[in-house]
């Protein structure tokens, strides 16, 4: 190794640090911690301002549009989020898979990749776990479960492992080449559900064959008595998060995952893996979306069909940008936009407002969080400890 | 119809019957195809990725739809012109969708694609929102050119039916062709998606440049919804748009940033999916459902193909991020 790779490769990291990671961990110096508090203080003002101007812009919509006390809707979208017990589960219910289809996207993009086609591969470990559940039916649920969700979780990160094997030998973009790969992935389902595995008593609605009482993934058992009801999912997506966090932001993998989405060339003159590092965190990342396609079709329905197709993929895109591309920063985003679906239908029944209006609001707060990203890091404290 | 025309019309083979319903659908699915993918296409050739078209589309339907029935009731003698007050009505609110987009995009650290996703699952969900009233009411259509009626074969007839939009779509790709090609205009256009310090040091601003492309393509892509609504289907309802706004992504690419291709393009994605419910038709009764990949397949076949990890595109605008 010479020592100019050596040089650039510690430029690049140096940029990269300062640039992408919110708190310095590797220094603990208190300017660096000083820094870090301002990053973070920095964050929470940013994206309370935009919570707040989200709800100022629907509060309009709601008065002038929908002819609607905002107030009210507000105290009922708390009440069918987070403000009851069984609100709360349904909520957390909600969040489970677009932590898991946010790191579809998350995991990529520390390689500079933006990876869109999370739905795909949801739809395929889904189809995946319902083929796995007839293969090990029998098996007791405990050999089962884990075999769906294996199944799932490989099938979906083959299928975006393609899209990185494509980049890296082809040179095809893999934001496109995920796109084009829902659409097939889509094509590959329905044929799948409304053919080969259909149940044939489902007239109305095609679906699969069920995958039996025994094998849905239920409630958590043993809970006390204030907490609300939580399926297993909800914990294979939290797990999943923290264990790509340590992998992404604290180990070697992690911090050469960097280098590579900071600066190519560096990432080759130091003798990094590249193909190895795109293919393996691709796989990663569908597996992610891959197994949030089981838990889906695992905790709801027991079974496959279009229900599946209800656009948690590209929801899971949209809370990865807002959590930043973090892994761990992607729980709390996720189980708000979990909340604000979940509290649909109590809108829905209490203002005889369409179910359709929180996915306004959800848009509207989509919106506004990506265009704060222009002011992140402006702020006068922030500028203070940029310039020490 | 006589009982020997009858006779005759039974006797359509299926072979005539699939190519009959590939040529009707080349026509007639192809529309909206071919106005959003021209739409994406100027975007696209002024630098930036536009991928809430999809959104962009459906507002433009339930636009459409909401004015035409509106006009319709309110003036019944007005019922002809409804349809297309409603076409243009669909265009404006994606001249307002594509400069929101441009608007964020034009922002330091805005990633068009996040922008795009979330402009998609807006315009979806305000859509649906809106849309909401018109699910029950009949909206008059857009007129269309029945050339086919010499024929007995309901078929025939309904494969040759040309709706006007298409006819308008047929003019308008040629003269984009031409006006990128050959204009001032279409030359500033270009120079921002091909080298933005050229532009820059001409004196252009690149921001606003694709900005007006930004709304010329969302104007297209309303229009291309509006097709939606108030011609085939010709409702309004959930899930009216199925991911065309998104594959005219993929159709660009496969167009080669060409908007004369993106002609022949829409046709072909047209027809390939009139394919499956012919198919269907025709009595092949299995794995029709695999035809919905055809065209995303073809895109990706085409990229497998052309692409290499030395160059870009052919044809891609070398501003642009995606190719």
């Amino acid at each position: 190794m010479t020592s100019h790779s050596t040089t650039v490769a510690a430029q690049s990291a140096a940029t990269l640090r300062s640039a992408a990671a919110p708190a310095d961990r590797s220094s603990s110096s208190p300017a660096a911690a000083r820094a870090a508090l301002a990053s973070i203080a920095n964050g929470v003002v940013v994206q309370g301002g935009v919570l707040l101007a989200a709800l100022v812009v629907f509060g309009v919509f709601l008065w002038l549009i929908a002819g609607k006390n905002p107030f009210a809707v507000y105290a009922d979208m708390w009440k069918g989020s987070y403000g009851t017990r069984f609100s709360q589960s349904a909520s957390l219910a909600k969040a489970a898979p677009l932590m898991l289809t946010a790191l579809c996207t998350a995991l990529p993009a520390r390689l500079g990749m933006v990876v869109i086609g999370n739905e795909g591969a949801l739809l395929l470990g889904g189809l995946a776990g319902v083929m796995a559940a007839q293969a090990f039916g029998a098996a007791p649920a405990g050999i089962a479960i884990p075999a769906m969700l294996l199944a799932g979780g490989l099938v979906g990160g083959l299928w975006i492992a393609l899209a990185g094997a494509l980049r890296q030998f082809r040179g095809v973009n893999e934001t496109i080449s995920t796109l084009l790969l829902y659409y097939v992935g889509l094509a590959l389902f329905t044929f799948v559900v409304e053919d080969v595995l259909r149940d044939p008593s489902s007239l109305n609605k095609p679906s699969t064959v069920g995958i039996g009482e025994a094998n849905m993934i239920g409630a958590i058992g043993g809970l006390p008595a204030w907490m609300p009801e939580m399926h297993w999912g909800l914990v294979v997506g939290v797990v999943f998060c923290v264990a790509t966090w340590l992998l992404m932001d604290h180990g070697t993998f992690g911090f050469a995952a960097r280098v590579v989405g900071g600066n190519v060339k560096a990432a080759r003159l130091q003798g990094l893996p590249i193909t190895r590092l795109v293919l393996l965190t691709c796989l990663l990342a569908g597996s992610a979306a891959g197994v949030a396609g089981v838990i889906e079709m695992a905790v709801a329905e027991g079974k496959a069909n279009a229900s599946l197709n209800a656009g948690l993929g590209f929801a899971g895109i949209l809370v990865a940008f807002v959590a930043r591309q973090n892994p761990l920063a992607v729980i709390p985003v996720a189980l708000l936009f979990g909340g604000i679906t979940a509290s649909g239908g109590l809108v829905q029944r209490r203002h005889e407002l369409p179910d359709a209006t929180v996915d306004v609001f959800t848009g509207i707060l989509f919106i506004l969080v990506l265009a704060s990203e222009a002011f992140a890091g402006r702020l006068p404290w922030r500028r203070e400890g940029a310039a020490r | 119809m006589s009982p020997a025309e009858a006779s005759q019309a039974a006797a359509l083979s299926p072979v005539v019957a699939v190519f009959f319903a590939l040529v009707g659908g080349a026509i007639s699915l192809s529309t909206p195809y071919l106005f959003v993918s021209l739409g994406e296409c100027l975007t696209e050739r002024s630098g930036r990725v536009n991928l809430g078209l999809e959104g962009t589309m459906i507002l433009g339907a339930v636009a459409a739809y909401a004015a035409a029935y509106q006009i319709a009731t309110t003036y019944p003698g007005a019922t002809w012109v409804a349809p297309w007050i409603g076409v243009l009505l669909a265009g404006c609110v994606g001249v307002v969708m594509g400069g929101l987009h441009a608007w964020l995009c034009a922002k330091e650290r805005v990633n068009h694609i996040a922008v795009g996703i979330a402009l998609m699952i807006f315009g979806v969900g305000l859509a649906i929102y809106l849309g909401k009233p018109y699910i029950q009411p009949k909206a008059p259509h857009l007129q269309a050119l029945p050339l086919g009626d010499w024929s007995a074969h309901a078929a025939i007839r309904s494969a040759l039916k040309i709706n006007g939009l298409f006819l308008l779509g047929l003019v308008l790709a040629p003269t984009l062709a031409w006006g990128l090609a050959n204009t001032r205009v279409g030359m500033i256009l270009r120079m921002a998606g091909e080298s933005a310090d050229a532009a820059r040091a001409l004196g252009y601003s690149v921001n606003r440049v694709r900005l007006l492309a930004t709304c010329a393509g969302g104007f297209l892509a309303g229009v291309g919804g509006s097709f939606l609504s108030l011609y085939n289907p010709g409702i309004w309802a959930e899930g009216l748009s199925r991911g065309q706004g998104l594959m005219a992504v993929a159709l660009v690419i496969f167009a080669r940033w060409n908007p004369l291709t993106c002609l022949f393009a829409s046709l072909m994605f047209g027809a390939a999916e009139a394919l499956g419910p012919a198919l269907q038709a025709a009595g092949f009764s299995r794995g029709y459902q695999l035809y919905a990949a055809v065209p995303a397949a073809m895109t990706l076949a085409i990229m497998i193909a052309t692409c290499s990890t030395k160059r870009t595109l052919a044809g891609a605008p070398a501003e642009l991020s995606v190719s």
